[in-house]
């Protein structure tokens, strides 16, 4: 399979970042950048990676396991991660994190009927100090009081 | 190496500075458990069982990653260790399903053990457990991730000791698992290996669950009847029947390594098809039961009746060395026929007779895990001789021997050797000499060759490595369980054993090809097997074996023979080791080969004296050159002796196209794996050779 | 970019100036403000030299174990057949921690500088900058700062026109507490799973790509621009006596200004609440401070008039760890706490070793069952007697971590377990074991 070439050009970049004979190493960014392309880590995206990296597809699938924000069943087009470790919880985190179940209807790690959202109840993502926080993907949202996260919900593109 | 003095338990010690603390505490005599550390396997530190005392360290340290130093102390059985053995065990406990009552590993259980001997007497744990259902990767192998303990030990013996790498880990914390090669199945060697160095009933057979319990069983160790790497099995038997194999008191040339045929392939020992009534072709041309009385006085009327230089006769290349004296012999003084030969898949003949003059160049299988340098030619180890392409691989990660390759394809051992050449079967030697300079540095070197290189390019060889200037041994690689011992034996039309030379008579093409012959007694063999057809059509024809093969539907009688799991006697494997092999089970209505050779003799009015395994083997070592100062305690306690085969010029005989291997796979050997059941079940084709 | 919380006239910006600069990622921005002047400096410096000013400065690990820099550094071998390399680890998940993020985010090149510095004490000539996945965002902050760097001859062969030459790359993280320990962080830097290595060999002498490492958290590597500059012995002496400098203390929970503060080490630990976190937020006590991260034991408000550094909280019982206060005020639920905290670790577990990962599991069933309200009495003691059975015999500190926490929480608030014990119809105050 190919990517996108953008997603190419980057992966052809990345090899070069690591010593001769140890590209091994650009497996976990492929990986995830892989994945913000196609939407999961797929059997195929497994199988192209480990040609490339002369791995084989179970050494590929040994390290997806291990990490948490590998997917292999898709999430939603958004997906909303609400923290609820310490600090967030200290602010309202677990509460934020129930109002949010009932919003969506979903539950831990669940994907909306059509695709569009997903909830993931996470651990610490480094906002402490601005909890509660949430990330919808990869964008930050600090303080975020239960109305401030319907909001955001409603903003998510249809 | 530097000695320290190290006090473990208040005694005083002496150890090689820098050895693992584990094994220095091993060799004297304290055990400290442990489940991820395994011997000669990558350390992990992973189970935290050998957590041991150490004086002036903070906290309680590994053994099994701790190397020993100058004044070390360190206490082994400390209130402190007993402590954490026990409460780690409560830990590992906590999750594993108490599946003793139905678990095939109850009774041999490590867990079990550790459990009994360190462990605490009540269970704390009233949570809900971890749960996922067991899942069956193969036709063998069954995966139990609930029971898993993950100590890893599978995953290494496949990546490292078997070099195949078909088991992985993935997820993470608790819900980690060992995965197999291919997501939801296994597609790899079925060794088996894996199944056998779980401590607990994680990894279970598929061909030996739920079949009984351990202690239910009577275990025999004996030689596995497949290839000719000559592997101890221990077969575990309950009710005259076979119920598993595996090598786990590590005894014999092998250590635990078994192959999926040592482990699992006796099975066709009992399949259905076995022939347990002699056969005899009746007037109309069809082979009918028989009695064994009737059949051996038909036998016997009809050898005396035919005795003589028409008359052929095929030995076998699995039939023991006692069987394979006995019959040459027979043929020889009995029959009065020199046309006697087998199906012979390497040129021992032609090395020996390269040899003539030096002593001790022959390599065993001990040999090729120490040698400092090892040189595959014309083969492909890990199909046919897996047991030496284990040694192989060990000797490169233990001691980081230099391999070399030189095949006609691509061959596992490439990925551990300093080079690898393609050169076609007939190019081998000019490829050799590529490496020479490579060689010459080498240190010492066992060079292992196949079935293309033969009669001259024999010599070509071992010229090549006696220019090399350092110690060299070899090892002239052959098929079959005693292929070595048949041509050791003198199962050849123009040698008689120790390879002393006799007046010659047909080979086993020629006797195929021959016209008028009258006779013909194939023992343990199957000659027409593929097609091939007997140009003799009046010859009488006699076959003793196990199945009614394409030969035996040929014959005019056919016996039914033992397998070598059926009797007692020797073997030599492919190095010239001699192993004693066990009689283990019975097959009602088979007799052993040497009862039938010994029971038609009588019938001729021939007297051959005691027909016993042990004075057929005195006699061999009365007199045949190589097998005299065999060290009888080793053998008849299980282990393995080189031979010392004549050391002086042997005749070369050889009709061009007469050697030839079988290129049988891990899945095949010969004739007889056809009969067993898992080798037809699991999933991966006996590959084509290189592939 | 917007920095997320007003500085405090109490802070000591040593490292955290730049913050709330116009640009103040840019290049130009940190060239005019002192940026790349220690780089010069170094570079007329032997490798040595350098060190021994690191030393000097008591500069102690910031993200979390506190081991002192200038003796990490002096272990890297000075001569060696494999290449040095310069890692730093910017994986950032304890629980309370959310610093790295901020120095990455808003002056990335003062974190180039300090790898550089790094490199010429070591002899390293390539480096990456491990950033967990969840900071995405930061990767193309960091490379666009690295390009520029690049440009202007920084990074590449002949910095400043010296022989002196560093190639440095952004690396990610796809989500694993586990990864911030050293090893582990090494072995997914590699490509594999996040599983600690054995030990000995560190990093310093066996490290990425098994060569000799310098391995070192973001603000620690911030942390020595200024320390070249300032001179070690004065940027010792901003702290106190062992724990030199100063470092950004993450405040969260409780109070009325949380954020990331810059004090000196010594600051005492009720001022930093009170007077830069304006107190405990809605008129309420203080119950409970977790002073560096959910790995330290937290400390009742009767323990938490101390000075923060290294030494003081130990001595309490706790850790300075990575800089991640968390106050807690009177209505908090301290089982709940111990809960969460015992979740985490369990769900971070990296499933090696027997302790962590059996005894995170049945210590987090425990812990919810008697939230749950289906405690025993025999819970309350079993727990900080599992924890306790972790404690030490893990293959790596993260055991620890989950220990020992747990056993401070229940020796400390023991009555909020027995309440909810109490509240258990069906609890039997006199199970027996047999043992």
């Amino acid at each position: 399979m190919t990517f996108s070439p953008e997603l190419e050009a980057k992966f052809a970049d990345l090899v070069t970042h690591y010593p001769e004979g140890r590209q091994r190493a650009a497996l976990i960014p492929m990986l995830m950048f892989g994945q913000d392309e196609i939407g999961s880590v797929t059997q195929e995206m497994m199988e192209e990676l480990g040609r490339r990296l002369e791995l084989s597809t179970m050494q590929v699938d040994e390290v997806v396991g291990y990490y948490s924000m590998l997917h292999k069943k898709p999430m939603g087009k958004f997906h909303v991660q609400v923290c609820t470790n310490v600090a967030c919880m200290l602010r309202g985190g677990a509460e934020l994190y129930d109002h949010a179940c009932h919003k969506l209807g979903l539950g831990h790690k669940e994907v909306s009927a059509d695709g569009r959202i997903s909830l993931e109840e996470v651990e610490c993502i480094g906002a402490c100090s601005w909890a509660p926080a949430i990330q919808v993907n990869y964008d930050f949202h600090h303080e975020v009081s239960t109305d401030q996260l319907d909001t955001i919900l409603e903003g998510l593109e249809k | 190496m530097a000695l320290v003095n190290v006090t473990i338990n208040g005694v005083s010690v002496q150890a090689e500075n820098g050895a693992l603390l584990i094994e220095v505490a091993k060799q004297n005599g304290i055990e400290i458990p442990a489940f991820c550390y395994y011997e000669g396997m990558s350390l992990q530190a992973a189970c935290r069982m050998c957590l041991v005392e150490v004086e002036k360290a903070p906290k309680l340290m590994a053994g099994c990653t701790l190397p020993v130093a100058e004044g070390m102390v360190v206490r082994t059985e400390s209130e402190p260790v007993v402590k954490a053995r026990k409460t780690t065990l409560e830990f590992l406990l906590s999750n594993h399903p108490l599946d003793c009552p139905v678990c095939d590993k109850g009774g041999e259980c490590e867990l079990q053990d550790m459990t009994f001997k360190y462990g605490v007497g009540e269970s704390r744990f009233t949570e809900a457990k971890q749960h996922v259902p067991e899942k069956q990767w193969s036709p063998v192998v069954f995966y139990d991730a609930p029971r898993c303990i993950l100590c890893y030990r599978c995953v290494r013996v496949c990546n490292e000791g078997m070099g195949v790498g078909a088991l992985g880990v993935s997820n993470r914390g608790v819900y980690s698992e060992i995965i197999p090669s291919h997501g939801d199945h296994l597609e790899c060697d079925e060794c088996g290996s894996c199944i056998d160095i779980c401590p607990v009933g994680s990894l279970t057979s598929g061909t030996y669950r739920y079949k009984t319990r351990p202690w239910e069983m009577e275990h025999v160790g004996t030689v596995c009847t497949h290839c000719s790497n000559g592997c101890k099995t221990t077969l575990g038997v309950r009710n005259n029947e076979i119920v598993r194999g595996n090598n786990r008191d590590r005894s014999g040339i092998n250590g635990e390594f078994l192959c999926v045929k040592g482990r699992y392939a006796f099975d066709f020992n009992h399949h259905p098809e076995r022939l347990q009534t002699p056969l005899i072709r009746n007037a109309a041309g069809e082979l009918e039961e028989a009695s064994w009385s009737r059949a051996l006085k038909l036998v016997a009327e009809k050898f005396k009746a035919l005795a003589g230089p028409k008359f052929g006769v095929i030995g076998s290349t699995r039939t023991t060395n006692e069987e394979n004296f006995l019959l040459q012999k027979f043929a020889r003084t009995t029959l009065g026929t020199a046309n006697i030969d087998h199906h012979r898949s390497g040129d021992v003949v032609a090395l020996v007779d390269s040899l003539s003059g030096k002593t001790g160049q022959l390599g065993t299988v001990e040999d090729i895990y120490t040698a400092k340098a090892v040189l595959v030619v014309a083969t492909d180890l890990s199909q046919q001789h897996p047991l030496l392409a284990n040694k192989v691989r060990a000797n490169f990660r233990h001691h980081k021997a230099a391999v070399y390759a030189v095949t006609p394809g691509p061959v596992r051992e490439d990925k551990i050797a300093r080079k690898f050449i393609r050169a076609a079967e007939g190019e081998s030697i000019a490829a050799v000499e590529q490496l020479r300079e490579d060689l010459t540095k080498a240190g010492d070197l066992v060079i292992l060759f196949g079935d293309s290189i033969q009669g001259d390019k024999v010599r070509q060889l071992v010229a090549f490595g006696e220019s090399l200037g350092i110690p060299v041994k070899y090892v002239c690689l052959v098929d079959y369980a005693n292929s070595r011992g048949a041509m050791d034996m003198g199962v050849l039309p123009d040698l008689g054993p120790g390879y002393h030379a006799t007046a010659p008579g047909l080979n086993l093409q020629q006797m195929l090809e021959a016209t008028d012959l009258a006779a013909l007694w194939v023992v343990g063999a199957n000659p027409l097997k593929g097609g091939k057809t007997l140009a003799s059509k009046g010859a009488f024809v006699v076959v003793q074996d196990l199945f009614l093969t394409e030969t035996a539907q040929r014959a005019d009688v056919v016996l039914p023979a033992g397998s070598a799991y059926e009797k007692n006697g020797t073997v030599t494997n492919v190095c010239g080791q001699v192993q004693r092999i066990k009689k283990g089970i019975e097959t009602v209505g088979s007799k052993a080969d040497l009862a039938i050779i010994g029971l038609l003799a009588r019938g001729m009015g021939v007297s051959l004296g005691a027909v016993d395994a042990d004075t057929i083997f005195a006699e061999i070592a009365a007199t045949v050159p190589g097998y005299g100062q065999l060290p009888m305690p080793i053998i008849l306690t299980g282990g393995a002796a080189q031979t010392h085969p004549v050391n002086g010029r042997v005749p070369a005989s050889t009709v061009p196209g007469n050697i030839s291997s079988s290129r049988d796979t891990l899945f095949t050997t010969g004739s007889l794996t056809r009969y067993s059941k898992i080798l037809n079940e699991v999933l991966e084709k006996p590959g084509a050779l290189y592939s | 970019m917007k920095q997320f919380n007003e500085p405090s006239p109490l802070e000591t910006r040593i490292i955290s100036f730049r913050f709330g600069l116009e640009n103040s990622a840019s290049i130009d921005t940190y060239l005019a403000h002192d940026g790349y002047k220690a780089l010069r400096k170094a570079l007329e410096m032997t490798p040595d030299d350098v060190i021994n000013e690191v030393k000097a400065s008591n500069l102690r690990g910031r993200g979390g174990a506190g081991f002192p820099t200038g003796l990490k550094w002096s272990f890297v071998p000075r001569a060696s057949e494999k290449p040095k390399y310069i890692v730093v680890n910017a994986d950032e998940s304890e629980p309370g921690t959310c610093k790295d993020r901020l120095l990455i985010q808003n002056d990335p090149h003062q974190l180039i500088e300090g790898v550089l510095l790094g490199a010429i004490a070591v002899g390293a000539k390539k480096g990456w900058i491990y950033i967990r996945g969840e900071y995405n965002y930061l990767i193309a902050i960091m490379d666009k700062a690295i390009a520029e760097a690049y440009k202007s001859g920084f990074l590449g062969k002949n910095i400043c026109g010296s022989e002196f030459e560093f190639d440095l790359y952004t690396h990610t993280g796809a989500g694993a507490y586990e990864c911030g320990e050293e090893s582990a962080l090494l072995e997914s830097l590699e490509g594999k799973r996040g599983v600690p290595r054995i030990r000995p060999p560190f990093p310093a002498i066996s490290g990425a790509f098994q060569a000799p490492t310098l391995l070192n958290n973001v603000e620690t590597f911030c942390s020595v621009p200024a320390i070249l500059r300032m001179g070690g012995a004065a940027y010792s002496d901003l702290g106190v006596p062992k724990s030199g400098g100063t470092r950004m203390v993450c405040m969260s929970g409780h109070v009325n200004k949380p954020g990331v503060y810059e004090v000196p080490l010594g600051f005492p630990m009720m001022k930093f609440v009170n007077e830069i976190g304006g107190g405990i937020w809605k008129g309420r006590q203080l119950k409970a401070i977790i002073p560096g991260g959910s790995s330290s034991p937290l400390l009742t408000a009767e323990e938490c008039d101390i000075p923060m550094d290294y030494d003081s909280i130990a001595k309490a019982g706790s850790m300075l760890g990575s800089g991640g206060l968390m106050v807690m005020d009177e209505t908090t639920d301290m089982v709940k706490l111990a809960l969460r905290i015992m979740r985490f670790y369990q769900h971070e577990s990296c499933g090696w070793c027997i302790p962590c990962r059996e005894g995170t599991t049945w210590l987090k069933k425990m812990l919810q069952r008697v939230t749950d309200g289906h405690g025993q009495t025999r819970d309350i003691d079993l727990i900080g007697d599992l924890a306790a059975n972790m404690l030490g015999r893990t293959f790596c500190p993260l055991g620890d971590a989950a220990a020992m926490p747990t056993i401070a929480i229940v020796k400390k608030y023991r009555n909020e377990f027995e309440a909810y014990v109490a509240k258990n119809p069906f609890a039997v105050s006199d199970l027996v074991s047999i043992s």
